[in-house]
């Protein structure tokens, strides 16, 4: 096999949760009658997917220490709502200091199982579960069993709100939200910016750059797709305040996975624990660290989810766990540790968030939606492994670009 | 002898883009030892599969007769009913499990699907008289030590009527000891019981011990087959055989200056960090210089890895007590990354166990030890982290098309490469190599050598622990030697000898047990 086709099968396996996305979308955008990217659509997908998302960031560096899963995020979220409906509801506590304790409830709760995990070495799955439970009855306990609501709207700003909601002119004949689209352009044209710059120096300083062909190709496509969606957001309330929150954890997270040494010491615990211990890597902190930041972006998600339902109910939460664990999984993470991206967490979770919306408007029921959902976990997961499998049994030459780039 | 028991005839067997074996031919008397050897990638690990038919009849060419039948294997179990069983170089020995239960693991001695545990242990025991193993049929694999757990996976090919036996490097994690007592059973084996016997080795004075015939493969090609008593067989021709040139020398000159004390260790003890009152290290007191080679010598269990990795940061060990001096000064070291800081570089036995993330690419296995050389504020400079690997693999010359190559894909030898680059990216002053060249062929090694010399030409200390004694004493300018966790003696390099290595550790170990 010659180079070109080996890098471009290697590119094609990096892109096919992409493509996979996109089928997806286009089927569903069809089966419907185009009601799925309809504007309204498109923003409620935004609201029902952004608590995933944030849980799945966290999931996934967990994952990445070694195959560990936190089945206990559901249980905090629970926890965390409760927690603020009782400060914010019953207690009438200052909304911004409320907040600021539910934080670091969810920090403390990440310090206690990590505690365990990383220090005493007792099996994630095992604190975790113990947790869930812990967790969930500490909110029936608080709540006493009843729902709390409803939060005051300087609250549920956080999560259903729009920014600047009021800001509409009429463009191309349609009403749309001018923040929202100068936003959307803005932020495409920062990110070709920083691609193209970021390419010079490459090659000025001497090092493999991009072909300027293929940098262009993919900037227009990326710009496109960017500027498509938040026009498609203008056309309904603008931006919803949630993305805002979303987009600067999956910026922050993506950063921290793919530029610091913290997160190449995470990746290197993932792939050998021993060899990352005797290359001075100081492995258990790094493993309490994921799980105190699983608790953070926990109760992260409890805020934005107790705003969404504008009540504290002590069945939030359910099943969270394995939405989240679900995207890690089906967005390429490895099961044994060491191989993942925030970025492809993004498409797995979308890609569960897209089945789900997709059936909902078909009006599929959920019994049926469950056992689609399921399939496509199992269906991707194995892609992964028979993929690898080809590649390991054949030999050395052929796996150069197999991996998705990481680190 | 005299009759042929197994033929291969132009075996070709081609992966995408190469071709591993290319014509290959060997033919196998019956009852005799025949070794196989080349260098890593020669193709000698390929050939073994197809005759076990681990790859199945039909993805290679060329015919494989064995006993007078052409054979056409379709899996392992194809060929093991023709009593060809292959033992590998990584041990397929199920560690939870009793010898017993492994020896007849997939040939369960079962009626009916249920197992006669009886009639199990009594066949163990025999199997493990015949192969001089002498333990208890019910211990777990996992508490025995490796050379044992060798003859575990001998007396299994035993048990399942081994007509032709493979071994796959089977001493390269043995002690000389161990490894000698291996190549009895097998010289006793052809005597008495007329099993034949295929041998895979990198140690070419096993080959001379104990092979009638050595088949050298390069590049997928036989070269040539030695015959014993026909032909003049001696290390130099073999190796000239395997790397196609004439190697005067099996290890690289170096000039020797040897500066001030680089690394002093004083009254070093070390306990088991699982049984408290067992001593690994007994009061060792051992001093390196800047530009010198120093090499401990020892069996397997003598404290040498222990001791290294307790200095290491304490990476290994409980109630570490001692003094360590680094460029004279005493210091204080807890820590692994502290003792990186502090110029220590341990490289270890285990390269995929302890040493490299082996899914992970070469570039970042290279800089994962001082990730602050490539890194400003905990942000990574990826750019500058793609320049330095490719340095390190320019120097060190391994042999990859480009450093995003994952590790997994490289040869034993260029991983080998891999991970001492990681240690000489990570700037040391005393690097401690623990068996450096374990499970490599002869080019690499001589790589290895060189890029020592290079390093001891630099002023940097070298510590080496090595199983291989031609291997100290080719390289080193002292050789401390080891036994049951003491040091025990210290030999000029000049002076010393394997003979005399060998002894000290034979009286020692006497005297422990008259005491």
């Amino acid at each position: 096999m010659n180079t070109e086709k080996r890098l471009f099968k290697g590119k094609l396996k990096q892109y096919s949760l992409l493509i996979a996305l996109v089928i997806i979308i286009a089927f569903f955008q069809i089966v419907t009658g185009g009601l799925l990217l309809k504007p309204m659509n498109v923003s409620n997908v935004v609201f029902q997917n952004a608590y995933v998302v944030i849980l799945a960031i966290g999931m996934l560096l967990c994952i990445l220490t070694g195959g560990n899963i936190d089945l206990s995020v559901g249980s905090v979220v629970a926890l965390v709502s409760a927690a603020a409906g009782q400060m914010i509801i019953v207690w009438k506590w200052n909304v911004y200091f409320s907040i600021g304790i539910c934080l670091l409830l969810g920090i403390m709760v990440g310090i206690w199982q990590g505690f365990w995990i990383a220090y005493v070495r007792i099996p994630a799955f095992i604190v975790t579960l113990s947790g869930q439970l812990v967790f969930r009855g500490c909110t029936l306990l608080l709540l006493n069993g009843m729902t709390l609501a409803p939060f005051p709207n300087d609250y549920l700003m956080f999560s259903t709100g729009f920014i600047a909601k009021e800001a509409k002119v009429d463009i191309l004949g349609m009403n749309m939200n001018i923040v929202c689209l100068i936003t959307g352009i803005v932020i495409a044209l920062v990110f070709c910016i920083l691609q193209i710059v970021n390419n010079a120096t490459r090659r000025r300083k001497g090092y493999e750059a991009e072909s300027s062909l293929s940098l262009a190709v993919k900037l227009v496509l990326i710009s496109a797709v960017l500027i498509w969606f938040f026009a498609l957001l203008a056309q309904y309330q603008g931006i919803p305040t949630v993305l805002v929150i979303l987009g600067v954890l999956l910026v922050v997270y993506t950063f921290i996975t793919t530029k610091t040494v913290a997160g190449r010491h995470l990746y290197a615990l993932g792939g050998n624990e021993k060899a990352a211990r005797l290359s001075g890597v100081k492995t258990n902190r790094l493993f309490f660290l994921a799980y105190v930041n699983m608790g953070f972006l926990a109760a992260v998600t409890g805020l934005v989810f107790a705003a969404r339902l504008n009540s504290a109910s002590p069945v939030a939460g359910g099943n969270f766990e394995l939405d989240a664990i679900g995207a890690c999984f089906i967005g390429g993470a490895s099961a044994y540790g060491g191989v993942g991206t925030i970025g492809g967490t993004l498409i797995g979770a979308l890609i569960m968030g897209m089945l789900n919306n997709g059936m909902s408007i078909l009006g599929l029921s959920s019994n049926l939606q469950q056992v689609v959902k399921g399939l496509v976990l199992l269906g991707a997961v194995a892609m992964d492994v028979i993929s690898k499998m080809n590649l390991e049994i054949l030999p050395r030459r052929k796996k150069v670009v197999a991996e998705p780039q990481k680190g | 002898m005299g009759n042929t028991l197994l033929k291969m005839q132009n075996i070709t067997k081609e992966f995408p883009g190469v071709k591993a074996l290319d014509q290959v031919n060997i033919e196998v008397e019956e009852g005799e030892i025949h070794a196989i050897c080349g260098e890593n990638g020669a193709g000698k690990s390929t050939l073994m599969n197809v005759l076990s038919g681990i790859y199945p009849y039909g993805s290679y060419e060329g015919d494989i007769i064995f006993n007078g039948k052409e054979c056409r294997f379709h899996t392992i179990k194809d060929s093991e009913h023709q009593g060809i069983v292959i033992i590998h170089q990584e041990l397929a020995l199920v560690p939870y499990l009793s010898i017993a239960e492994n020896m007849f693991l997939g040939n369960e001695q079962a009626e009916n699907g249920v197992v006669n545990w009886d009639l199990t242990y009594q066949k163990c025991s025999e199997y493990m008289k015949m192969v001089g193993l002498h333990e208890n049929p019910h211990t777990l694999v996992k508490d025995i030590g490796m050379g044992k757990q060798q003859l575990a996976e001998i007396a299994k090919a035993l048990a399942k009527d081994v007509k032709l036996l493979i071994l796959d490097e089977p001493t390269s994690s043995l002690n000389e000891n161990d490894a000698k007592n291996l190549l009895d059973l097998l010289l006793e084996f052809k005597k008495n019981r007329g099993i034949t016997s295929i041998l895979i080795s990198h140690k070419l004075n096993e080959l001379s011990y104990c092979a009638d015939k050595i088949t050298i493969i390069r590049d997928g090609h036989t070269i040539e087959t030695l015959e014993k008593g026909k032909d003049e067989i001696s290390e130099a021709r073999i190796i000239k055989g395997m790397v196609g040139r004439e190697m005067t020398s099996r290890f690289p000159p170096r000039e020797h200056h040897i500066g001030d004390v680089a690394l002093e260790v004083k009254n070093w003890t070390v306990y088991h960090p699982l049984y408290a009152d067992r001593k690994v290290v007994d009061n060792a007191c051992l001093t390196i210089h800047q530009g010198e080679v120093v090499g401990i010598a020892g069996l397997i269990g003598a404290g040498r890895t222990e001791l290294a990795m307790s200095i290491f940061g304490k990476a290994y060990g409980a109630h570490i007590t001692g003094e360590l001096f680094l460029d004279g000064k005493k210091v204080e070291i807890h820590t692994i990354s502290q003792a990186i800081t502090d110029g220590l570089a341990y490289v270890t036995e285990d390269r995929k166990g302890n040493g490299l993330i082996v899914a992970d690419s070469i570039k970042h296995n290279i800089t994962l030890a001082r990730t602050e050389f490539i890194s400003k504020n905990g942000i990574l400079d990826k750019d500058l982290e793609l320049h330095k690997a490719k340095e390190i693999r320019e120097k060190l010359n391994v042999k990859t098309p480009t450093v995003e190559q994952l590790v997994g894909n490289l040869s034993g030898g260029n991983q080998q490469k891999v991970l001492v680059g990681k240690w000489i990216f990570a700037q040391p002053n005393v690097l401690l190599l623990d068996e450096p060249t374990r499970g490599i062929d002869v080019g690499a090694k001589y790589e290895i050598y060189q890029i020592i010399n290079n390093l001891v030409a630099q002023g940097k200390a070298v510590l080496m622990i090595s199983s291989e004694l031609p291997e100290l004493l080719g390289m080193c300018d002292r050789i401390y030697v080891m036994n049951e966790s003491h040091i025990i003696a210290e030999l000029d390099g000049k002076d010393a000898s394997q003979e005399r290595i060998m002894e000290y550790i034979m009286q020692d170990s006497k005297g422990e047990i008259g005491a």
